[in-house]
């Protein structure tokens, strides 16, 4: 075979159905033996199109995602959807090609030095030198992207590497002496949690993405009930507990609910499953949960005490060691009194809005929860219609709010809601965008209406940059610098690529607008002309207390 | 705070790259570097000496080296049992009204001269970080003309 052929055989036995990618000179020839393989190849318009749909793809299904680019421009244009994919921990593979092994370093036609640019960006890298390694390495690589605490991994395939035959041997099993993730959390350590369970009079779960990455929604929600703890989640927690349920608090931190930030602020323990405490999330650490013991499990050792102090450090894959504790858990505590508390609180501080003439964009996202009852795959953009989204939409499963959490990447959410459509093709897919961010990868329209990957956009248009434009009035007196935008007609921008576009001005057309977008069998997007100062409340500033916030309707 | 590690890694090109860039990444400052061959030619030793301002840095670093797919093992010295050298070579004003003096100093600190040429000598010293530094001290008087370390390597036993 030639290494070209490897590499495909290689990619269906990892069981690789969708591929996202562009083709290039550099990778010819792998593009000519992909002319013959039964892949679902979608062709994207940019390459960070098709970082962005292979990472949506992976965080709709849980399997890997994967992209392909050509070397030099193709595959440094993948670069922002890489590091999207590392912040936010999501298994993914992305191959490159490379100018022929002779030619590198000789500054030569579309080279660039792509395992280095991504060395600090990808769990690991390769670059492939000799074809006897080829098979091997894709082996290796699926398995390093989906174990452990996943992440992107890149195979950089020189062009004559493609062209060399060999002989394909497949190797069934993956041995690297150098990782071995930790699987199974310490006995001791989960003793001491369960002791420390039993103890605690005011508990709180604090749930990240760790929860959906290790299929652990169900055994949290288990602890939880167990245990009658109220859950707050992260940004990339969304979708691990019912937002529904009774002991559900939403996500907390900068732009969590204030009663998810009241609650962990009083709290007396905190069991933290998959998260890291970002910044984003304790705001200023010294009045981060001043009164609390803190249970920290995580699969990454890296992420334990790097942030914030920690008594009962567990590592290990969350669904098993939330199943450990489960049984040593013996002594049920008492938290009547807590979770009473903690519903005053949300009866105290709900979140809300006020309504007005112009269309509220919190307005916008309730109705497209009422519509797909709440049962669609959200993806957003980053910004305002982020954490609206955030805020506003109920998730209830996991892997159905799909948004670019850790590096926060405007333009991300159309693409990968296109790659979730790929891997749930009969779920409802809705990207929940700002018209600056939808203008970062509008040309992925010409993708979604040629394979008619039918999802459905729906740009909160207030003609502003609009988080920026908030941070500018809230602290830089108002001084909207560069944050003013302005946009096409989107309407006829979505005609013209042969998809269906729609305005909305008044409330009352909201409703009707997103029922016909769901009933279209095709691309749609629809131009919803908000409010156009609306403000995200309520807000932690920068660097202040979690439960310090400014409500901006006092 | 100085703490001497010593990382394990494979031996594959692009490694030293990876560890490198960590450590800049990161913001964690390395005072010296020694890398090389084990006895299994797969394996690479690398002995870092690396400045964490406290416990919990040094903490981080150990981490964010295991994490690394191509690191195999990372241990910390500070409370282990080891042997350390560093390996300088030192080259001085050798003029004849020095020499009494120069090998007065060599006499009481280790280093021997391993090449002599006209007025200029070229001392070569083995040993650990205290008597290294004790040399150089005494040898500032000298004119020292150039200066080269090997930086530190350990190992424990």
């Amino acid at each position: 075979m030639t290494g070209a052929q490897i590499l495909i055989e290689s990619l269906k036995r990892e069981g690789v159905e969708v591929i996202f990618g562009y083709p290039g000179g550099q990778v010819l020839p792998l593009f000519d033996k992909l002319y013959d393989a039964d892949f679902k190849f979608i062709l994207v318009r940019h390459e960070q199109g098709a970082a962005h749909a292979a990472d949506g793809f992976s965080r709709a299904t849980g399997k890997v995602g994967v992209c392909i680019a050509t070397s030099g421009p193709g595959a440094t244009n993948l670069v922002t959807g890489i590091a999207t994919a590392f912040m936010d921990s999501i298994p993914m593979v992305a191959i490159t090609g490379q100018v022929k092994t002779t030619l590198i370093g000789n500054d030569a036609f579309q080279e660039a030095d792509i395992t280095g640019i991504t060395r600090p960006i990808t769990k690991h890298n390769y670059l492939v030198k000799d074809i006897k390694d080829l098979s091997r390495t894709v082996k290796e690589a699926f398995y390093i992207a989906s174990t452990g605490r996943p992440g992107p991994v890149l195979i950089d395939v020189p062009l004559d590497i493609q062209q060399q035959e060999a002989e394909f041997v497949w190797p069934e099993t993956v041995e690297i002496r150098s990782y071995k993730p930790t699987l199974f959390g310490h006995p001791g350590q989960i003793k001491k949690a369960a002791k420390l369970i039993a103890g605690s009079k005011k508990p709180i779960i604090y749930a990240g993405g760790g929860i959906i990455t290790s299929g652990a929604s169900l055994a949290l929600r288990q602890l939880a009930e167990k245990i009658q703890a109220p859950v707050t989640w992260t940004l990339m927690g969304i979708g691990c507990f019912p937002t529904i349920h009774k002991l559900g608090l939403g996500m907390l931190g900068m732009h969590g609910t204030a009663y998810a930030n009241h609650a962990i602020t009083d709290a007396d323990l905190i069991i933290a499953v998959g998260a890291r405490f970002d910044d984003r999330v304790t705001g200023r650490l010294d009045a981060f949960a001043p009164k609390s013991k803190v249970i920290h499990i995580d699969i990454d050792p890296s992420s334990i005490s790097k942030n914030f102090r920690v008594d009962v450090p567990i590592v290990g894959d969350a669904k098993n060691i939330i199943g450990e504790l489960l049984e040593q858990i013996k002594k049920i505590p008492e938290t009547s009194n807590w979770v009473k508390e903690v519903e005053a609180l949300k009866k105290k501080h709900p979140l809300t809005y006020k309504e007005g003439k112009l269309i509220k964009p919190q307005f916008v996202i309730e109705q497209i929860d009422e519509a797909t009852k709440g049962d669609a795959i959200i993806t957003t953009e980053v910004g305002q219609n982020q954490m609206w989204a955030a805020q506003w939409y109920k998730c209830n499963h996991p892997r159905t709010f799909i948004s670019s959490g850790g590096l926060g990447t405007m333009g991300f959410g159309f693409p990968a809601a296109m790659g979730a459509k790929m891997g749930c093709p009969d779920k409802q897919v809705f990207d929940i965008a700002g018209d600056g961010s939808i203008q970062m990868n509008i040309q992925e329209l010409a993708t979604c209406v040629c394979n008619k990957i039918h999802v459905k956009v729906a740009i909160l248009n207030n003609g502003y940059l609009g988080m920026v434009r908030q941070w500018q009035e809230l602290f830089y007196k108002k001084r909207y610098s560069q944050t003013c935008i302005t946009g096409p007609d989107f309407v006829k921008l979505a005609e013209s690529f042969g998809a269906v576009g729609i305005r909305v001005t008044k409330n009352e057309e909201v409703r009707p607008a997103i029922e016909k977008a769901l009933a279209i069998d095709n691309t749609v997007l629809i131009d919803f002309q908000i409010e156009p100062e609306e403000n995200v409340f309520p807000m932690v500033p920068a660097g202040g207390a979690i439960n310090n916030m400014i409500s901006g309707l006092a | 705070m100085r703490h001497t590690i010593s990382v394990l890694v494979e031996n594959k090109f692009g490694v030293l790259a990876r560890i490198a860039g960590l450590f800049s990444a990161r913001g964690y400052n390395i005072a010296s570097l020694a890398v090389s061959e084990t006895l299994d030619p797969t394996i690479s030793y690398m002995t870092i000496v690396v400045e964490a301002k406290d416990e919990k840095v040094l903490e981080q670093i150990m981490k964010q080296l295991n994490k690394l797919i191509d690191v195999i093992s990372v241990t910390d010295f500070t409370n282990k049992e080891h042997v350390e050298r560093e390996l300088v070579l030192v080259k001085v004003d050798y003029s004849a009204k020095q020499k009494a003096k120069l090998e007065a100093i060599l006499k009481k600190y280790v280093g021997k001269i391993v090449q002599r040429k006209a007025s200029i000598a070229v001392i070569e010293a083995v040993g650990e970080e205290k008597q290294i530094k004790q040399l150089l001290e005494s040898l500032s008087s000298f004119g020292v003309k150039e200066l080269i370390r090997t930086g530190k390597i350990a190992l424990a036993y």
